[in-house]
């Protein structure tokens, strides 16, 4: 049934831009499958191997953006071994033969080669935008492929990725004909930085919006960017430490003062403290600001920082703040939505500097905050049902207490009566991660409340089986589930089977899951990978199926066993 | 007692018969994997792994086993031998004993953790832990110039910054003796000997213990700590401090 002509449809699907909206789209009928097929120029990939570069180009052939995620979001934490996967590589050596005129590039999590930065470097002419988020396996001579052959880059974008860096000299790469440049975040490189090439390809960008520099970059220079872009809305200092009462730090005031178009601010790597009153008129009309990095900063300068901010909506910053540094937070900005406190010596997992009264004080004073993650040393039941009354619109609540089998200091009793009330009070909660001491009770609750929950992290928690079975019946919107030394074992694990196929990926490690349970659980559902992750001595072989597995990975996918798992992952 | 509550919280069948056996067993020190390991009951398998648990596991510290609901604070606080208050510990906020790291616990990305070390090498030496930076002047002498200057080294993160620092400070006195390209040259061991052959300046210093010494040996922090005086002398003046900066050079190669 075809009212209009294709070419109206298309212009009208133009309009709809969500992932979600646009799929439900494609299963209208046949020809708008057809139309939506060849107009989608957006796709994104949350796991790289739930589907493959073949069949992802057949689908659209007209992609533009791609957004790939490849390991397990424990592979931040060291959980899964090097040389797991995540490979860019076989995705842009398909793109390139098949002529895909990519434009855009979003990768996180995955294993980034300079070999594969070159050749997207010279294999698609338009292309403007990458951004890495916690890849690794390039080197900066991957940046300097890119820097040269991507004529038309506007945005260079380096979230904390492991770079190694080969002092070669990057930034001189970019051609002195290249003036596209909007974003440019290099603050994650280790090594030096040619200073001069940085001034002038900042001088010949009149369109960069965004800087972030790495620590290399001293305060001077950091001076001399300013007043070459005064039009920076965002901007990532590097090393910020010099002597107050010189000339150069004068001259830094005076360039700061005419940069009236920041919005956020970050870097502070290296700090001295007592320069800080330079950034003071930018404070005022900061959306973000993110101190996370900044550990040269004391409790007392953070506060007389945060007070000039009134219009935050974003925070970022180290725990040494402290309780009563949140409470500065929470008296000034009236319009935080998201914080994080993240801890300052997250070596030494016990001496966390705020507590629940901090949390507290923030969601008494910021009822617009809907997004948290909060590392701190304890919490309370009384304090998390505080902030659930205080705050019904947290779409992501991320908590973890320094001790994560803490209870309650106060009345010694798990915390799922807390997060029950988060659960129960934040209907529209996407994204909950657990800690401190905590029962099957809780997961009750989530199974029962959480309803809109797509993303459960879970850490040492729970009594049995039932717990994890709660949230596999109750969360109907369930799309990632990460589970760590919890007792949950395979009957939890084989209850509802067909319940994977409506979820991304399942990760469980030093659980109660045995190997048969696993075995049964792939042979039963082929249209799941199930991915075991054994990095002892014993091999696939030796190993009895009654023995419980360490760590396994399963995910949907449409293609299948991966063929580049390493040795010590066994594709059952 | 406080054990019995302890095991009370986790619910399950799991901690009743435990709490009986809750005394002396506890204290036996005893070597094999947690969860096994000859308590009676050994089909009464140990549900949940536990904190403590995975501890043992991963650092191959094998104390006890059935560990459910036990805090590892009271592993490290008590030693290997059990405490009638168990609980004190857990709940005692003020003092947290040291931990045993788990693997990836915190949850704190690896990037995050290394950045934040090299940070905090570097901040620590340089901010007073409860009342911001102390300032570290100290006076900087020039052979030959009229009048001396003060820096405050806290200033500066690295000898490249110090170097640049004290150049700008002393070009003035230096014109046509290369004074200030020499004290960056210094910087550049690779220049080292012809420095110190010729009339070229070299920056020293007095130590905590009345020593001149060489500037550029030991680790910035350290030098920071120690260094109570400044001094660019003169490269021929300095030959007598030469031979550890020369054996430097000649390890680097």
């Amino acid at each position: 049934m075809n009212y209009f002509p294709d070419e109206v449809l298309e212009h009208v699907f133009d309009f709809i831009t969500s992932h979600k909206d646009r799929n439900s789209v494609s299963l209208v009928c046949k020809s708008w499958y057809k139309i939506e097929k060849y107009s989608r120029q957006r796709v994104f990939i949350g796991n790289c191997y739930s589907i493959s570069p073949e069949r992802l180009i057949a689908r659209f052939p007209g992609l533009k953006s791609l957004t790939l995620k490849g390991k397990p979001h424990f592979a931040d934490f060291n959980l899964v071994p090097d040389d797991w996967g995540g490979f860019l590589y076989p995705w842009i050596k398909a793109m390139a033969r098949s002529r895909i005129g990519l434009e855009e590039l979003r990768l996180k999590r995955m294993v980034v080669s300079d070999e594969s930065l070159e050749l997207l470097s010279k294999s698609f002419p338009n292309f403007k935008s990458l951004v890495l988020v916690s890849c690794e396996g390039f080197t900066t001579d991957g940046l300097a492929a890119v820097a040269a052959n991507c004529r038309l880059l506007r945005e260079l974008d380096l979230q904390e990725n492991e770079v190694e860096d080969h002092r070669g000299h990057w930034l001189s790469c970019f051609p002195e004909n290249c003036t596209s440049l909007v974003l440019l975040n290099f603050a994650c490189l280790k090594g030096e930085i040619n200073l001069a090439s940085l001034e002038r390809l900042v001088a010949r960008s009149p369109n960069l919006k965004s800087l972030r520099l790495n620590r290399a970059v001293p305060f001077d220079t950091l001076q001399r960017l300013l007043m070459r872009a005064p039009q920076l809305v965002d901007l990532g200092t590097g090393s910020y430490v010099h002597d107050p009462y010189s000339e150069a730090y004068n001259k830094l005031k005076a360039a700061i003062q005419s940069c009236n178009s920041i919005r956020s601010l970050s870097g502070f790597l290296e700090v001295a403290p007592r320069c800080m009153s330079a950034v003071y008129p930018v404070c005022e009309n900061l959306t973000f600001l993110n101190l996370s990095y900044a550990a040269g900063l004391q409790s007392i300068e953070l506060t007389k920082l945060i007070q000039y901010c009134r219009k935050l909506q974003r925070l970022w910053i180290l725990d040494c703040i402290g309780d009563k540094g949140l409470g500065v937070v929470a008296s000034t900005c009236k319009e935080l939505q998201e914080l994080r406190v993240f801890p300052s010596d997250p070596f030494d997992a016990g001496n966390a500097a705020v507590t629940e009264e901090g949390l507290v004080l923030v969601s008494a004073g910021c009822p617009k905050l809907n997004s948290l993650l909060y590392f701190c040393q304890q919490m309370t039941n009384a304090a998390l049902i505080t902030v659930a009354k205080n705050c019904t619109n947290f779409i992501r609540f991320r908590l973890c207490i320094l001790d994560p089998i803490k209870p309650d200091p106060v009345t010694n009793q798990p915390l799922d009566e807390g997060f029950g009330a988060i659960v129960r009070s934040c209907k529209g909660l996407k994204r909950l991660s657990l800690s401190g001491l905590l029962t099957d009770q809780v997961f009750y609750y989530i199974g029962m409340h959480a309803k809109q929950l797509e993303m459960l992290s879970i850490a040492f928690a729970g009594d049995s089986d039932k717990g994890m079975l709660y949230v596999l019946n109750g969360c109907k919107k369930l799309r990632k589930l990460e589970i760590r030394d919890c007792p949950f074992g395979d009957a939890a694990l084989l209850e509802d089977m067909g319940k994977y196929e409506t979820m991304r990926s399942l990760w469980m490690s030093s659980c109660e899951v045995t190997l048969g349970a696993c075995k049964t659980l792939a042979k039963k559902m082929p249209s799941l990978n199930v991915e075991i992750i054994n990095e002892s001595e014993q091999t696939e072989f030796n190993l009895e199926d009654r023995q419980k597995v360490d760590k396994m990975y399963l995910y949907r996918t449409v293609v299948g066993h991966r063929k580049d798992a390493p040795e010590f992952v066994w594709l059952l | 007692m406080e054990v019995g509550l302890k095991m009370g919280m986790k619910g399950g069948g799991g901690g009743d018969h435990v709490k009986e056996k809750m005394g002396f067993e506890e204290t036996e020190l005893r070597l094999g994997l947690p969860g096994g390991g000859g308590e009676a009951g050994g089909g009464e398998v140990v549900r949940k792994r536990g904190f403590s648990e995975t501890v043992d596991l991963k650092l191959n510290l094998s104390s006890k086993q059935d560990t459910s609901g036990i805090d590892p604070n009271e592993e490290k606080v008590t030693g290997l031998t059990k405490d009638k208050n168990l609980l004190l510990s857990a709940t005692d906020p003020a003092k947290p004993p040291a931990k045993a790291q788990v693997v990836g616990w915190p949850p704190v990305r690896s990037f995050r953790k290394n950045m934040l070390a090299t940070t905090t090498t570097t901040e620590k030496s340089s901010s007073d832990e409860s009342s911001g930076e102390k300032a570290a002047f100290v006076k900087v002498s020039m052979d030959g110039a009229p009048y001396l200057r003060k820096v405050d080294l806290r200033m500066y993160t690295s000898y490249h910054q110090l170097s640049d620092a004290l150049a700008k400070m002393f070009s003035s006195f230096t014109i046509g003796n290369c004074g200030s390209q020499g004290v960056k040259d210094f910087m550049n061991e690779g220049k080292l000997m012809d420095l110190l052959n010729g009339s070229d300046y070299v920056p020293t210093y007095e130590d905590k213990d009345g020593d001149w010494m060489l500037v550029g040996d030991v680790p910035w922090e350290m030098f920071v700590e120690s260094c109570k005086r400044l001094r660019i002398m003169k490269g021929t003046e300095a030959i007598g401090l030469a031979p550890k900066a020369v054996e430097k050079c000649k390890k680097r190669g």
